[in-house]
Protein backbone atom coordinates (compact mmCIF):
# COMPACT_ATOMS: atom_id res chain seq x y z
CA UNK A 1 0.00 0.00 0.00
CA UNK A 2 1.34 3.36 -1.23
CA UNK A 3 0.02 6.02 1.11
CA UNK A 4 0.26 8.87 -1.06
CA UNK A 5 -2.18 7.07 -3.30
CA UNK A 6 -4.82 7.35 -1.16
CA UNK A 7 -4.11 11.47 -1.20
CA UNK A 8 -4.85 11.02 -4.54
CA UNK A 9 -7.67 8.91 -4.42
CA UNK A 10 -9.26 10.91 -1.71
CA UNK A 11 -12.32 12.91 -2.72
CA UNK A 12 -11.00 15.54 -0.38
CA UNK A 13 -8.11 16.80 -2.04
CA UNK A 14 -9.00 20.06 -4.38
CA UNK A 15 -9.80 18.73 -7.74
CA UNK A 16 -12.83 20.27 -8.18
CA UNK A 17 -14.80 17.14 -8.89
CA UNK A 18 -17.42 17.87 -6.61
CA UNK A 19 -19.07 20.15 -9.14
CA UNK A 20 -18.63 17.30 -11.88
CA UNK A 21 -22.33 14.63 -11.49
CA UNK A 22 -20.73 12.33 -14.53
CA UNK A 23 -24.20 12.50 -16.11
CA UNK A 24 -25.75 11.51 -13.10
CA UNK A 25 -27.74 14.83 -12.57
CA UNK A 26 -29.09 14.54 -16.69
CA UNK A 27 -29.74 11.12 -15.84
CA UNK A 28 -31.57 12.02 -12.40
CA UNK A 29 -34.05 15.21 -13.84
CA UNK A 30 -35.31 12.96 -16.59
CA UNK A 31 -36.65 9.93 -13.98
CA UNK A 32 -33.88 7.61 -15.68
CA UNK A 33 -31.76 6.74 -12.70
CA UNK A 34 -34.39 6.73 -9.05
CA UNK A 35 -32.22 4.02 -7.34
CA UNK A 36 -28.95 2.48 -6.12
CA UNK A 37 -29.47 -0.37 -8.53
CA UNK A 38 -30.08 2.02 -11.71
CA UNK A 39 -26.76 4.31 -10.37
CA UNK A 40 -24.82 0.50 -10.52
CA UNK A 41 -26.15 -0.41 -13.88
CA UNK A 42 -25.30 2.94 -15.32
CA UNK A 43 -21.41 2.84 -13.51
CA UNK A 44 -20.86 -0.62 -14.61
CA UNK A 45 -21.10 0.37 -18.38
CA UNK A 46 -19.39 3.56 -18.01
CA UNK A 47 -16.76 1.17 -16.34
CA UNK A 48 -16.28 -0.98 -19.14
CA UNK A 49 -16.74 1.50 -21.92
CA UNK A 50 -15.61 5.15 -21.33
CA UNK A 51 -13.73 4.02 -18.53
CA UNK A 52 -11.56 1.91 -19.57
CA UNK A 53 -10.35 5.02 -22.00
CA UNK A 54 -9.46 7.48 -19.77
CA UNK A 55 -8.03 4.49 -17.37
CA UNK A 56 -5.52 3.83 -20.40
CA UNK A 57 -5.16 7.55 -20.82
CA UNK A 58 -4.34 8.07 -16.81
CA UNK A 59 -1.88 4.41 -17.29
CA UNK A 60 0.25 6.16 -19.88
CA UNK A 61 0.35 9.55 -18.45
CA UNK A 62 1.79 7.92 -15.54
CA UNK A 63 4.54 5.71 -17.73
CA UNK A 64 4.91 9.49 -19.65
CA UNK A 65 5.75 10.90 -16.28
CA UNK A 66 8.41 8.58 -15.57
CA UNK A 67 10.66 9.45 -18.45
CA UNK A 68 11.04 13.06 -16.94
CA UNK A 69 9.34 16.02 -19.35
CA UNK A 70 7.60 14.26 -22.24
CA UNK A 71 5.74 15.65 -24.77
CA UNK A 72 2.17 15.79 -23.73
CA UNK A 73 0.15 17.01 -26.55
CA UNK A 74 0.20 14.15 -28.70
CA UNK A 75 -1.85 12.48 -25.89
CA UNK A 76 -3.72 14.80 -24.54
CA UNK A 77 -4.95 15.24 -28.01
CA UNK A 78 -5.72 11.27 -28.13
CA UNK A 79 -8.15 12.18 -24.96
CA UNK A 80 -9.54 14.90 -26.99
CA UNK A 81 -10.14 12.59 -29.95
CA UNK A 82 -12.34 9.63 -27.81
CA UNK A 83 -14.07 12.33 -25.84
CA UNK A 84 -16.89 13.09 -28.87
CA UNK A 85 -18.90 15.22 -26.61
CA UNK A 86 -17.79 19.02 -26.59
CA UNK A 87 -19.68 19.40 -22.95
CA UNK A 88 -17.50 16.58 -21.64
CA UNK A 89 -14.24 17.70 -23.30
CA UNK A 90 -14.85 20.94 -21.60
CA UNK A 91 -15.73 19.20 -18.05
CA UNK A 92 -12.49 16.97 -18.25
CA UNK A 93 -10.27 20.36 -19.13
CA UNK A 94 -12.30 22.45 -16.06
CA UNK A 95 -11.30 19.34 -13.95
CA UNK A 96 -7.31 18.70 -15.09
CA UNK A 97 -6.90 22.44 -14.59
CA UNK A 98 -8.42 22.05 -11.36
CA UNK A 99 -6.12 19.12 -10.38
CA UNK A 100 -2.89 20.65 -12.18
CA UNK A 101 -3.46 23.43 -9.43
CA UNK A 102 -3.41 21.18 -6.61
CA UNK A 103 -0.75 18.63 -7.93
CA UNK A 104 1.65 21.53 -9.09
CA UNK A 105 1.70 22.05 -5.28
CA UNK A 106 1.68 18.68 -3.77
CA UNK A 107 4.00 16.43 -6.49
CA UNK A 108 5.95 19.21 -8.41
CA UNK A 109 8.27 17.65 -10.67
CA UNK A 110 9.32 18.29 -14.61
CA UNK A 111 6.72 16.21 -16.15
CA UNK A 112 4.18 18.44 -14.32
CA UNK A 113 5.78 21.46 -14.84
CA UNK A 114 5.61 20.60 -18.47
CA UNK A 115 1.42 20.18 -18.81
CA UNK A 116 1.45 23.56 -17.98
CA UNK A 117 2.39 24.01 -21.70
CA UNK A 118 -1.45 22.33 -22.35
CA UNK A 119 -3.05 25.19 -20.48
CA UNK A 120 -5.75 23.18 -19.84
CA UNK A 121 -4.51 19.62 -20.12
CA UNK A 122 -7.28 16.68 -19.60
CA UNK A 123 -8.30 15.46 -16.36
CA UNK A 124 -6.65 11.89 -17.12
CA UNK A 125 -3.24 13.05 -17.71
CA UNK A 126 -3.40 15.23 -14.87
CA UNK A 127 -4.30 12.65 -12.89
CA UNK A 128 -1.86 9.90 -14.50
CA UNK A 129 1.18 12.76 -14.30
CA UNK A 130 0.50 13.09 -10.45
CA UNK A 131 -0.03 9.38 -9.98
CA UNK A 132 3.62 9.09 -11.22
CA UNK A 133 4.83 11.88 -8.69
CA UNK A 134 3.19 10.00 -6.28
CA UNK A 135 5.41 6.65 -6.84
CA UNK A 136 2.10 5.29 -8.48
CA UNK A 137 2.31 1.94 -11.32
CA UNK A 138 0.48 2.08 -14.42
CA UNK A 139 -2.34 -0.25 -12.91
CA UNK A 140 -2.49 2.45 -9.72
CA UNK A 141 -3.30 5.24 -12.47
CA UNK A 142 -5.97 3.20 -14.39
CA UNK A 143 -7.36 2.59 -10.83
CA UNK A 144 -7.18 6.35 -9.95
CA UNK A 145 -8.98 6.88 -12.72
CA UNK A 146 -11.95 4.36 -12.46
CA UNK A 147 -12.53 5.06 -8.64
CA UNK A 148 -13.04 9.08 -9.63
CA UNK A 149 -15.29 7.99 -12.14
CA UNK A 150 -17.11 6.14 -9.74
CA UNK A 151 -17.16 8.17 -6.49
CA UNK A 152 -18.25 11.79 -8.11
CA UNK A 153 -21.15 9.86 -10.01
CA UNK A 154 -22.20 8.00 -6.38
CA UNK A 155 -21.84 10.93 -4.31
CA UNK A 156 -23.62 12.84 -6.94
CA UNK A 157 -26.53 10.76 -7.13
CA UNK A 158 -26.66 10.87 -3.25
CA UNK A 159 -26.51 14.52 -3.04
CA UNK A 160 -29.41 14.75 -5.45
CA UNK A 161 -31.93 12.17 -4.77
CA UNK A 162 -31.14 11.28 -0.82
CA UNK A 163 -30.51 7.77 -1.69
CA UNK A 164 -29.26 5.83 1.21
CA UNK A 165 -25.58 6.30 1.58
CA UNK A 166 -24.97 2.61 2.66
CA UNK A 167 -26.26 1.06 -0.37
CA UNK A 168 -24.54 3.23 -2.57
CA UNK A 169 -21.52 2.26 -0.68
CA UNK A 170 -21.91 -1.40 -1.30
CA UNK A 171 -22.13 -0.21 -4.83
CA UNK A 172 -19.23 1.62 -5.04
CA UNK A 173 -17.79 -1.17 -3.84
CA UNK A 174 -19.03 -4.08 -5.92
CA UNK A 175 -18.14 -1.46 -8.77
CA UNK A 176 -14.43 -1.03 -7.35
CA UNK A 177 -14.03 -4.90 -7.64
CA UNK A 178 -15.33 -4.94 -11.03
CA UNK A 179 -12.76 -2.18 -11.89
CA UNK A 180 -9.46 -4.25 -10.95
CA UNK A 181 -9.90 -6.09 -13.98
CA UNK A 182 -10.44 -3.11 -16.60
CA UNK A 183 -7.82 -1.56 -14.79
CA UNK A 184 -5.29 -4.06 -15.98
CA UNK A 185 -6.08 -4.08 -19.56
CA UNK A 186 -5.74 0.06 -19.57
CA UNK A 187 -2.51 -0.38 -18.24
CA UNK A 188 -1.84 -3.19 -20.52
CA UNK A 189 -2.69 -1.16 -23.12
CA UNK A 190 -1.04 1.79 -22.10
CA UNK A 191 2.13 -0.13 -22.29
CA UNK A 192 2.19 -0.83 -25.72
CA UNK A 193 1.20 2.43 -26.57
CA UNK A 194 4.06 3.96 -24.70
CA UNK A 195 6.50 2.09 -25.87
CA UNK A 196 5.44 2.57 -29.61
CA UNK A 197 5.45 5.63 -28.95
CA UNK A 198 1.95 5.98 -30.61
CA UNK A 199 -1.24 7.54 -28.25
CA UNK A 200 -3.13 5.89 -31.41
CA UNK A 201 -3.02 2.84 -29.86
CA UNK A 202 -4.75 3.41 -26.86
CA UNK A 203 -8.44 2.04 -26.58
CA UNK A 204 -10.73 4.08 -27.59
CA UNK A 205 -14.36 2.82 -26.06
CA UNK A 206 -16.62 5.21 -25.74
CA UNK A 207 -20.25 5.77 -23.58
CA UNK A 208 -22.54 7.10 -26.01
CA UNK A 209 -25.44 7.81 -23.88
CA UNK A 210 -22.88 9.69 -21.46
CA UNK A 211 -22.01 11.86 -24.57
CA UNK A 212 -25.54 12.79 -24.66
CA UNK A 213 -26.06 13.50 -21.26
CA UNK A 214 -23.26 15.59 -20.99
CA UNK A 215 -25.00 17.64 -24.12
CA UNK A 216 -28.26 17.82 -22.62
CA UNK A 217 -26.96 19.25 -19.07
CA UNK A 218 -24.94 21.96 -20.79
CA UNK A 219 -28.05 22.75 -22.56
CA UNK A 220 -30.28 22.88 -19.61
CA UNK A 221 -30.87 26.54 -17.86
CA UNK A 222 -31.05 25.25 -14.10
CA UNK A 223 -28.29 22.49 -13.46
CA UNK A 224 -25.98 22.42 -9.81
CA UNK A 225 -23.31 20.32 -11.78
CA UNK A 226 -21.56 21.36 -14.50
CA UNK A 227 -21.25 17.90 -15.84
CA UNK B 1 -28.19 51.96 17.14
CA UNK B 2 -24.86 52.88 14.91
CA UNK B 3 -24.93 51.52 11.13
CA UNK B 4 -21.37 53.44 10.43
CA UNK B 5 -19.89 51.44 13.66
CA UNK B 6 -16.50 50.31 13.51
CA UNK B 7 -15.82 51.38 9.78
CA UNK B 8 -11.73 50.66 9.61
CA UNK B 9 -9.87 48.49 8.54
CA UNK B 10 -8.64 46.30 11.64
CA UNK B 11 -5.70 44.66 12.99
CA UNK B 12 -7.38 41.08 11.46
CA UNK B 13 -7.36 42.79 7.54
CA UNK B 14 -5.64 39.69 5.63
CA UNK B 15 -4.77 42.09 3.09
CA UNK B 16 -0.82 41.15 3.04
CA UNK B 17 -1.55 37.43 2.37
CA UNK B 18 -3.62 35.57 -0.22
CA UNK B 19 -4.16 35.35 -3.70
CA UNK B 20 -2.04 38.01 -6.44
CA UNK B 21 -3.54 40.82 -8.21
CA UNK B 22 -6.82 42.70 -7.49
CA UNK B 23 -8.85 42.57 -4.30
CA UNK B 24 -11.07 40.06 -3.94
CA UNK B 25 -14.36 39.93 -1.70
CA UNK B 26 -16.29 36.80 -0.74
CA UNK B 27 -19.71 37.53 -0.01
CA UNK B 28 -21.86 34.53 2.09
CA UNK B 29 -24.24 33.92 4.06
CA UNK B 30 -27.26 31.74 4.35
CA UNK B 31 -30.49 31.56 1.70
CA UNK B 32 -32.60 34.93 1.13
CA UNK B 33 -30.18 36.55 3.13
CA UNK B 34 -29.33 39.04 0.00
CA UNK B 35 -26.01 38.34 -1.45
CA UNK B 36 -27.38 38.89 -4.61
CA UNK B 37 -28.54 41.84 -3.82
CA UNK B 38 -25.77 43.55 -1.98
CA UNK B 39 -23.69 42.29 -4.71
CA UNK B 40 -26.05 44.65 -7.12
CA UNK B 41 -26.27 47.34 -4.91
CA UNK B 42 -22.20 47.16 -4.50
CA UNK B 43 -22.34 47.55 -8.80
CA UNK B 44 -24.52 50.49 -8.74
CA UNK B 45 -22.40 52.29 -5.67
CA UNK B 46 -18.78 51.32 -6.78
CA UNK B 47 -19.36 50.55 -10.88
CA UNK B 48 -18.32 54.16 -11.78
CA UNK B 49 -15.03 54.21 -9.61
CA UNK B 50 -14.07 50.68 -9.75
CA UNK B 51 -14.07 48.22 -12.56
CA UNK B 52 -15.42 44.99 -11.16
CA UNK B 53 -16.11 41.30 -12.23
CA UNK B 54 -18.73 39.21 -10.46
CA UNK B 55 -18.22 35.35 -9.95
CA UNK B 56 -22.00 34.17 -8.36
CA UNK B 57 -22.06 29.83 -7.17
CA UNK B 58 -25.66 30.54 -6.68
CA UNK B 59 -28.10 28.57 -8.83
CA UNK B 60 -27.60 30.23 -11.85
CA UNK B 61 -30.54 30.96 -14.16
CA UNK B 62 -31.14 33.19 -16.63
CA UNK B 63 -33.07 35.31 -14.34
CA UNK B 64 -30.21 36.17 -12.02
CA UNK B 65 -28.15 37.17 -14.96
CA UNK B 66 -31.20 39.73 -15.72
CA UNK B 67 -31.49 40.77 -11.82
CA UNK B 68 -27.76 41.78 -12.45
CA UNK B 69 -28.07 43.50 -15.59
CA UNK B 70 -31.30 45.64 -14.33
CA UNK B 71 -30.16 46.44 -11.00
CA UNK B 72 -26.45 46.42 -10.90
CA UNK B 73 -25.21 47.90 -14.41
CA UNK B 74 -22.85 44.54 -14.96
CA UNK B 75 -22.84 43.44 -18.77
CA UNK B 76 -22.81 40.11 -18.80
CA UNK B 77 -19.62 39.42 -19.97
CA UNK B 78 -18.34 40.39 -16.19
CA UNK B 79 -20.41 37.92 -14.62
CA UNK B 80 -19.16 34.00 -14.61
CA UNK B 81 -21.29 31.30 -12.73
CA UNK B 82 -19.91 28.46 -10.87
CA UNK B 83 -21.27 25.34 -10.34
CA UNK B 84 -21.02 23.35 -7.16
CA UNK B 85 -22.75 20.04 -7.13
CA UNK B 86 -24.98 21.18 -4.03
CA UNK B 87 -22.35 21.78 -2.17
CA UNK B 88 -21.80 25.77 -1.56
CA UNK B 89 -19.40 25.67 0.97
CA UNK B 90 -16.95 23.18 -0.62
CA UNK B 91 -16.64 25.52 -3.84
CA UNK B 92 -15.73 28.66 -1.07
CA UNK B 93 -13.30 26.61 1.33
CA UNK B 94 -11.91 23.24 0.64
CA UNK B 95 -12.14 23.07 -2.84
CA UNK B 96 -11.42 26.39 -4.35
CA UNK B 97 -10.20 25.45 -7.38
CA UNK B 98 -13.40 26.03 -9.44
CA UNK B 99 -13.64 29.41 -8.37
CA UNK B 100 -10.09 30.12 -8.67
CA UNK B 101 -10.47 29.02 -12.62
CA UNK B 102 -13.23 31.11 -12.66
CA UNK B 103 -11.53 34.51 -10.86
CA UNK B 104 -8.28 34.34 -12.90
CA UNK B 105 -10.19 33.91 -16.11
CA UNK B 106 -12.29 37.44 -15.44
CA UNK B 107 -9.34 39.40 -13.70
CA UNK B 108 -7.51 38.09 -17.49
CA UNK B 109 -9.86 39.31 -19.32
CA UNK B 110 -11.25 42.39 -17.49
CA UNK B 111 -8.08 43.76 -15.25
CA UNK B 112 -10.45 44.70 -13.12
CA UNK B 113 -10.09 46.58 -9.47
CA UNK B 114 -12.30 44.28 -7.59
CA UNK B 115 -13.63 40.87 -7.81
CA UNK B 116 -16.95 39.81 -5.84
CA UNK B 117 -17.45 36.41 -5.42
CA UNK B 118 -20.37 35.30 -4.47
CA UNK B 119 -21.02 32.01 -2.54
CA UNK B 120 -24.82 30.23 -3.05
CA UNK B 121 -26.67 30.25 -0.07
CA UNK B 122 -25.52 27.91 2.61
CA UNK B 123 -25.64 27.30 6.49
CA UNK B 124 -23.92 29.26 9.58
CA UNK B 125 -20.78 27.29 9.15
CA UNK B 126 -19.82 28.89 5.92
CA UNK B 127 -16.62 30.59 4.71
CA UNK B 128 -14.38 31.17 2.38
CA UNK B 129 -10.79 30.26 2.23
CA UNK B 130 -8.36 33.10 2.23
CA UNK B 131 -6.71 31.11 -0.63
CA UNK B 132 -9.83 32.40 -2.77
CA UNK B 133 -10.48 36.00 -1.62
CA UNK B 134 -8.62 38.78 0.73
CA UNK B 135 -11.89 39.49 2.87
CA UNK B 136 -15.26 37.96 3.59
CA UNK B 137 -18.65 39.96 3.64
CA UNK B 138 -21.22 37.44 5.85
CA UNK B 139 -24.56 38.69 5.22
CA UNK B 140 -27.60 37.91 7.16
CA UNK B 141 -30.70 39.34 7.63
CA UNK B 142 -33.21 39.64 10.92
CA UNK B 143 -36.33 37.82 9.53
CA UNK B 144 -33.68 34.91 10.06
CA UNK B 145 -34.13 35.35 13.57
CA UNK B 146 -32.72 37.82 16.29
CA UNK B 147 -30.63 34.63 18.03
CA UNK B 148 -28.08 34.32 14.24
CA UNK B 149 -25.76 36.12 15.71
CA UNK B 150 -25.27 34.35 18.95
CA UNK B 151 -25.57 30.83 17.23
CA UNK B 152 -21.93 32.07 16.04
CA UNK B 153 -19.91 30.38 13.41
CA UNK B 154 -17.43 31.12 11.56
CA UNK B 155 -19.51 33.91 8.87
CA UNK B 156 -20.47 35.29 12.06
CA UNK B 157 -17.01 35.43 14.24
CA UNK B 158 -14.68 35.30 11.89
CA UNK B 159 -16.29 37.63 8.89
CA UNK B 160 -14.24 40.93 8.16
CA UNK B 161 -17.48 42.59 7.39
CA UNK B 162 -20.86 41.43 8.61
CA UNK B 163 -23.93 42.80 7.52
CA UNK B 164 -27.19 42.17 9.11
CA UNK B 165 -29.73 43.25 6.31
CA UNK B 166 -33.41 43.85 6.29
CA UNK B 167 -34.08 45.94 9.38
CA UNK B 168 -37.13 47.47 8.04
CA UNK B 169 -38.60 44.03 8.77
CA UNK B 170 -37.61 43.73 12.40
CA UNK B 171 -40.63 45.16 13.86
CA UNK B 172 -42.78 42.61 11.58
CA UNK B 173 -40.57 39.42 12.65
CA UNK B 174 -39.87 40.29 16.31
CA UNK B 175 -36.26 40.76 15.78
CA UNK B 176 -34.45 42.98 18.35
CA UNK B 177 -31.73 45.04 17.03
CA UNK B 178 -29.63 45.56 19.96
CA UNK B 179 -29.82 42.00 21.02
CA UNK B 180 -28.14 41.32 17.61
CA UNK B 181 -25.95 43.98 18.07
CA UNK B 182 -25.13 43.07 21.31
CA UNK B 183 -24.23 39.35 20.67
CA UNK B 184 -22.06 39.95 17.45
CA UNK B 185 -20.04 42.56 19.19
CA UNK B 186 -19.28 39.81 21.81
CA UNK B 187 -17.89 37.38 19.18
CA UNK B 188 -16.11 39.28 16.60
CA UNK B 189 -13.46 40.76 19.03
CA UNK B 190 -13.52 44.12 17.26
CA UNK B 191 -14.65 43.17 13.46
CA UNK B 192 -17.28 45.84 12.44
CA UNK B 193 -20.48 45.14 11.62
CA UNK B 194 -23.40 47.08 9.87
CA UNK B 195 -27.27 47.28 10.09
CA UNK B 196 -29.25 48.11 7.01
CA UNK B 197 -32.21 47.51 4.73
CA UNK B 198 -31.03 46.79 1.51
CA UNK B 199 -34.48 47.52 0.10
CA UNK B 200 -34.17 51.27 2.01
CA UNK B 201 -30.79 52.02 0.70
CA UNK B 202 -29.80 50.52 -2.29
CA UNK B 203 -26.85 52.41 -2.60
CA UNK B 204 -25.58 50.03 0.77
CA UNK B 205 -24.08 52.52 1.75
CA UNK B 206 -21.76 51.45 5.04
CA UNK B 207 -20.85 48.53 3.20
CA UNK B 208 -20.34 50.00 -0.48
CA UNK B 209 -17.82 52.82 2.07
CA UNK B 210 -15.88 49.72 3.24
CA UNK B 211 -15.46 48.09 0.17
CA UNK B 212 -13.78 51.20 -1.19
CA UNK B 213 -11.62 51.33 1.57
CA UNK B 214 -10.57 47.98 1.08
CA UNK B 215 -10.06 48.26 -2.49
CA UNK B 216 -7.76 51.77 -1.51
CA UNK B 217 -5.61 49.33 0.69
CA UNK B 218 -5.05 46.74 -1.37
CA UNK B 219 -3.70 49.29 -4.32
CA UNK B 220 -1.76 50.64 -1.31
Amino acid sequence: MNPELLVLADARLPSGGHGHSGGVEALATRGLLRASADLALFLHGRLRTGGETIAAAAAAACLLAGTGAPEWAPWDAAVDARTPSAALRTASRGQGAALLRTVARAWPGPAITALHALVRPHHPIVLGAAAAGASATAEDAAALALHHLTGGAATAAVRLLGLDPLAVAAVTAELARAARPIAASAAAAARTAVAAGDPALLPAGGSPLHDVLAQLQESAEVTLFAS
Amino acid sequence: MHRDHALTVHDHAPLAAGPAGPLRIGIGGPVGGGKTALVAALCRALGDRFSIVVVTNDIYTTEDADFLRRNGVLPDERIAAVRTGCCPHTAIRDDITANLDAVEELVARHDPDLVLVESGGDNLTATFSYGLVHAQIFVLDVAGGDKVPRKGGPGVTLSDLLVVNKIDLAPLVGADLEVMRRDADAVREGRPTVFLSLREQPDAGPVAQWVATQVAARRG
